[in-house]
């Protein structure tokens, strides 16, 4: 990957002015992270219409576990993320793994699947949401959370299979080709040797789809019907409405899921030899 | 980061196939493992491909009385009247103008401030921080991507909004007499933007910054280069892949967003991407919106060509870094 460490050299010879880069730094920094914190610190703020501190609360909290339809919205959410992730999962991986012998066999049909799955990724969001709409339209079918659920599978599945795919592309061949040459057949070479090594990848992907799937806003703005909010649809809903600390209360417990995911998912990666990182 | 594990493993694969060719990969070559890829042709084909072909359809028609299309009778003489572009003419007036001029612009200044942002950052994160400490920074850097992209924006409504925290700052300290409007303006869209983009910026200088060989920085010192120098005309250019996956990442995105200038902008910061979601959502004028959904993807696709071209010689561009906009940050975490 990266060159080791290099013997210990003379003083860096373009010396840019380093306190001043290293301000630079820290204020972008605080920069990206100050927002969120503000944000987590007022969710127990007791007032409800400044943003002067009157002392801390949990009572926000309390109204957002109370709110049936904020509640409703996570349900949706959590289901459509699920399956999207397991449908996307499965199809992507499937693409990837056609994909993945980078050099090795010069398979037909290579350039338009990677084409095809470079597209959905490429396109702006709300030309995809717009031609779903479009199809749906055509197709009178009504909108609901099945349209949402395919919304976002067709979103996903080109995400897993880069994900997967860059993993695989980082699988020494050498180890399918002994399992080979020790007598294992291609279901075998598949089953024991490459599926396991590229699981981290999978699961990598998985997640992935699994945090873009509850976090997509502008895809199923087109695509949802009524009764089919998701949770970021109803929390768009609140901010234009105007903005209440119950708002925050909710952005607060979900950063905290996020950074939870991104734990798990660190996790997952950390130990990998050979990972893309 | 991934183009550059796959270049190895492919060349590794190519040194090793005269061995693995004479046993002959069962079921392998040609059409055998393509056929693995049938789902996800099946799923993008039909509600992907068709749709985008629908859609195409749909811009060449026209608006019906009550929102829907009106039927064609004759095709051939419907298209020799040239009344299928009717809605490609339509977005040529002044006002749609005005506003593909204002994404455009906004677009480009929202670029032009991450890579003012994110330059020094990038290198400072790749040439001056500890290899130790490294990790822990990036990971700072990506851990917002992971993050509800609506949410960052509510924080800054949080943040702006009249009274909001800058501004009770602001009267506290005595700054300002009574609350400035700071959102619903054009600067409140493009500070939104900015934080949105930023790691998509610093991520691939970074990448390109990181790969760079230090000698060379060394070298053109010895040779009498100052520090400007250095940084102009050997760091600039050998940076320069990142440098234009990064505006490519940046510009691209923001170009047809909705949901930044929709929150934090006003009356008059409708961008591209809000007058699309307008005529699907609000005006139902469907062949509208479809042509300029298609104008908008000619503009994405003629930047991500010339970015490649521009940035790749050589390199996967598109694929890697371009594709990967999610799953770059994944790489790096």
């Amino acid at each position: 990957m990266t060159r080791p460490p290099r013997p210990p050299r003379p003083p860096h010879p373009p010396r840019w002015p380093r306190a001043l880069l290293a301000t630079h730094t820290a204020a972008v920094y605080l920069f990206l992270y100050l927002p969120i914190a503000v944000l987590v610190a007022f969710s127990f703020n007791r007032a409800r219409q400044t943003a002067a501190w009157e002392g801390f609360t949990l009572s926000w909290y309390g109204e957002m576990l109370r709110d049936e339809r904020l509640l409703g919205a996570v349900r949706n959410s959590l289901l459509i993320a699920a399956l999207a992730t397991a449908l996307a999962t499965v199809v992507g991986t499937m693409a990837a793994l056609a994909l993945a012998p980078a050099g090795s066999r010069p398979a037909r049909g290579r350039r338009p699947t990677e084409v095809l799955l470079l597209l959905p990724v490429i396109l702006p969001e709300v030309v995809m949401g717009a031609a779903l709409l479009t199809l749906f339209g055509a197709w009178r079918m009504r909108l609901s959370l099945v349209t949402v659920l395919v919304a976002h599978v067709v979103f996903s599945i080109s995400y897993v299979a880069l994900v997967v795919r860059a993993r695989l592309a980082g699988l020494d061949p050498a180890m399918a080709e002994a399992a080979r040459d020790l007598g294992a057949g291609a279901g075998e070479v598949f089953r024991r040797v490459t599926l396991p090594l590229a699981l981290p990848g999978i699961a990598a992907g998985a997640l992935l789809v699994f945090t873009l799937s509850i976090d997509d806003y502008v895809v199923t703005s087109f695509v949802a019907g009524v009764g089919a909010t998701t949770l970021p649809l109803y929390v768009y809903s609140l901010l234009k409405a105007g903005v209440t600390p119950e708002i925050n209360a909710v952005s607060t417990a979900l950063l905290a899921v996020t950074v939870a995911l991104i734990a798990v998912a660190h996790r997952l990666l950390r130990h990998e030899p050979g990972s893309a990182g | 980061m991934a183009e550059g594990s796959e270049r190895d493993g492919g060349a590794a694969a190519a040194r090793r196939r005269p061995a693995a060719g004479d046993r002959g990969a069962p079921a392998g070559a040609g059409w055998g493992t393509m056929a693995l890829a049938l789902p996800a042709w099946l799923v993008l084909g039909l509600f992907f491909l068709l749709p985008l072909v629908l859609m195409l359809g749909v811009s060449g028609a026209e608006r019906g009385v009550y929102g829907g299309l009106r039927p064609i009778g004759d095709l051939a003489a419907y298209l020799r009247s040239g009344a299928f572009l009717a809605s490609y003419r339509q977005s040529l007036q002044a006002l749609y103008l005005g506003i593909a001029w204002r994404s455009l612009w906004m677009a480009a200044l929202t670029t032009g401030l991450c890579l003012a942002i994110g330059f020094p950052a990038a290198y400072a994160l790749a040439l001056h921080v500890p290899r130790r400490r490294r990790g822990l920074l990036l990971g700072l850097v990506v851990v917002p991507l992971w993050t509800s992209f609506l949410i960052r924006t509510y924080a800054w409504m949080f943040i702006l909004r009249s009274e909001g925290l800058l501004n009770h700052l602001l009267l506290s300290t005595g700054l300002a007499s009574r609350p400035l409007p700071m959102l619903y303006t054009g600067p409140a869209v493009i500070v939104g933007l900015v934080y949105g983009e930023l790691p998509f910026m610093i991520l691939p200088l970074y990448a390109a910054l990181e790969r760079l060989d230090r000698t060379l920085l060394e070298a053109a010192a010895d040779l009498g280069a100052g520090r400007g120098a250095v940084v102009r005309r050997v760091t600039v250019p050998l940076a320069l892949p990142g440098l234009v996956a990064g505006v490519v990442l940046v510009f691209v995105p923001s170009l047809g967003q909705f949901v930044v200038s929709d929150l934090l902008g006003g009356a008059h910061t409708m961008l591209l991407g809000n007058l699309i979601q307008n005529q699907f959502a609000v005006a139902r004028n469907q062949p509208f919106g479809a042509a300029l959904a298609f104008e908008l993807t000619a503009a994405v696709l003629l930047l991500l060509g010339a970015g490649a071209r521009l940035g790749g010689a050589g390199r996967k561009t598109e694929g890697a870094t371009v594709g990967g906009r999610r799953a770059e940050g994944w790489d790096l975490l």
